[in-house]
């Protein structure tokens, strides 16, 4: 089972450029998160700070007990063993072929024979789809089969925790299905707690149980799906809708000048009715149910009062619909279209 | 700003001590060494052994004139060598190691930190210290040691060559004047010394290396201040040896 992963009010600067403050959220064990947000907002910065690789100036990240920012580098290095990091250019080192990249953890850390490696090795880069350019170099492959590689070896040692970061960008809308469908069917053999960093519209409705945003320096909101796909606040819907109009602009944010602007404009525009939620991926066929999903039911049904009334009316939708027809998956969303 | 030297300085030192505790982590990487070892005496020796030929002539040269206007013809010999082994050859093995050896380090791991291969491997547990940095400083300490003493003895050739060719002296006496003058400490402390220098021309490339500034054109700058800063750690570290050396070893002559 995936290890719950608690960030207590952190917040980051690069000498005077504050990046975001006072974040608090807990990733539930198991669950698929997503975190939304503009570039530039900190998503990887944030990622980053998860395991370690930089430190916020306050704030805690507790994995099992270890402060990841504060600990003891010892235990950081332990507890970095539990993680899957995928990189955002996947990060891969530039002297090794595919396959020697994605065995590099097994043989940093196991001792496994080589024909081991090879087996477990030849089924992740089957996983991602990459069978056949095993003995390519990274300069030799394009931005989106690097990715893949870079989520190869994030894989390879079974990770309780898996952090991608920006997995879909590079790739095209059919591969993006695809990798959805990838990281469902993951959450389900492997039951990690996962975090995803996205632009992704696709990716943000159909494959998280939970979903946050960055925006201002400051996490916007984090808390169960529904949460976020039914807010009406300004910056969430803009993003969602993937509009102009909005406090989202090109450089950083707005000012208030454009803003009003804008409003006058924006009264024309016909407001946005109560959005549709699409339905939450299932795994493949073939794969178990995610164990996730029971805990989830449990934990969200238990904070029901403290949700707003539009969040609380989906959820009691799903698990309503859910209810009628209790495990069965749908086809047609498991097929990854 | 001073403070800005002052802590790079303290980084510099951290990283020093980081990585004389993790030369004794295992595993050790061998191949990685092995690799290093052939890469930086691959880009060294040729050009090392070039500079020296020359460089034993005109101290040959220069010392033979010199003692002729002393009337100390028979000490030349002696004299060259040890201004030969004692300061050219270190210093010579300082410019070929922080030039040729250092920027490439400095280039090779920057460009892997900008290209997140450094984050990677932190990610899965392993420390680029142990694993790259390590590896490349005692690569290149063994290599300063090795160029140091081809350097010696390519020098000493040279400057023996000159001076029985060009001025006339004789081999007897240029070998006479050694064991007058020479004595094995002086050998010791040259190669103590090429030791050092590799050390601190391996150390400032790892650091400038591991910390660019911003994209590809960091890395450009990293390299070159590598290269500056090595060479004047290194010039001024033999100063500091050589006035110890000098003060704590009695010359034999005298
Ligand atoms: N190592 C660093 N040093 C200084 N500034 C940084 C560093 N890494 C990121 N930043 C800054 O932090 C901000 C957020 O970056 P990032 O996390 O990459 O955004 P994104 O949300 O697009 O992933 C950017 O303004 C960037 O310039
Ligand atoms: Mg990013």
């Amino acid at each position: 089972m995936g290890i719950e992963v608690a960030v207590e009010g952190l917040t980051m600067s690069f000498g005077k450029q504050n990046i975001w403050q006072d974040v608090s959220l807990t990733l539930p064990a198991g669950e698929v998160s997503v975190m939304l947000g503009p570039s530039g907002t900190g998503k990887t910065v944030f990622l980053k700070s998860l395991i370690g690789l930089l430190k916020p100036q306050r704030g805690r990240v507790l994995i099992n007990g270890v402060d990841m920012v504060g600990g003891r580098e010892k235990d950081i290095y332990e507890t970095r063993k539990l993680f899957g990091l995928m990189f955002q250019d996947g990060a891969l080192f530039g002297s090794m072929s595919l396959f020697d990249n994605i065995a590099f953890p097994l043989r940093e850390h196991t001792r496994k024979r080589e024909s081991e490696i090879r087996r477990i090795v030849m089924e992740r880069i089957e996983l991602v789809g990459l069978l056949g350019a095993e003995g390519k170099l990274p300069g030799e492959i394009s931005g989106g089969m690097r990715k893949r590689a870079g989520l190869a070896r994030a894989l390879v040692l079974d990770p309780q925790i898996v952090l991608c970061d920006e997995p879909d960008s590079g790739l095209d809308p059919v591969r993006t299905a695809y990798l959805s469908q990838l990281l469902i069917d993951l959450n389900a053999r492997i039951d990690a707690t996962m975090l995803i960093v996205t632009h992704n519209l696709d990716i943000a409705a159909t494959v998280p149980d939970n979903m946050g945003m960055f925006f201002r320096r400051e996490l916007v909101t984090f808390g169960p799906r529904e949460v976020l796909l039914t807010s009406e606040e300004p910056v969430v819907t803009q993003f969602l809708a993937g509009r102009r109009e909005g406090p989202i602009g090109m450089s950083e944010e707005k000012d208030a000048a454009t803003l009003a602007a804008e409003a006058d404009g924006a009264a024309a525009s016909p407001p946005p009715g109560p959005r549709a939620i699409a339905p939450q991926l299932e795994p493949s066929p073939g794969l178990p149910p995610r164990a996730a999903v029971g805990r989830r039911r449990e934990r969200v049904l238990g904070m029901l009062d403290t949700l707003p009334p539009a969040a609380r009316a989906a959820i009691e939708d799903t698990y309503a619909r859910h209810a009628a027809a209790p495990t069965v998956s749908l086809p047609a969303a498991g097929s990854g279209s | 700003m001073i403070g800005g030297a002052l802590r790079q300085t303290g980084r510099l030192f951290a990283l020093a001590a980081e990585v004389s505790r993790a030369v004794f982590r295992r595993p050790f990487q061998l191949r990685e060494f092995v690799e290093q070892f052939w890469f930086v005496a691959s880009v060294t020796i040729l050009p090392a052994a070039l500079v020296s030929i020359p460089f034993g002539a005109v101290i040959a040269l220069q010392v033979g004139s010199l003692t002729q206007q002393l009337g100390a013809q028979s000490f030349t010999g002696g004299a060259s060598v040890l201004a030969v082994i004692q300061q050219a050859s270190p210093l010579i093995v300082a410019l070929l190691i922080s030039g040729a050896a250092g920027s490439a380090i400095c280039a090779d791991l920057g460009s892997r930190k900008i290209r997140e291969e450094l984050d990677a491997m932190e990610v899965m547990g392993v420390s680029p210290v142990q694993r790259l940095v390590v590896p490349r400083v005692l690569a290149t300490m063994a290599v300063a040691v090795l160029l140091n003493g081809m350097v010696s003895v390519v020098g000493t050739l040279g400057g023996y060559f000159f001076n029985i060719v060009l001025q006339g002296g004789t081999p007897g006496a240029y070998l006479a004047s050694f064991s007058a003058l020479a004595q094995l400490p002086d050998l010791y402390i040259s190669e103590l010394k090429a030791l050092i220098f590799g050390f601190i021309a391996g150390i400032v490339a790892a650091y400038r290396g591991l910390n660019p500034r911003g994209g590809p054109k960091g890395v450009g700058d990293a390299v070159n201040q590598a290269v500056v800063i090595t060479f004047m750690l290194l010039f001024f570290v033999n100063m500091v040896l050589t006035g110890i050396y000098l003060q704590i070893v009695p010359p034999k002559g005298g």
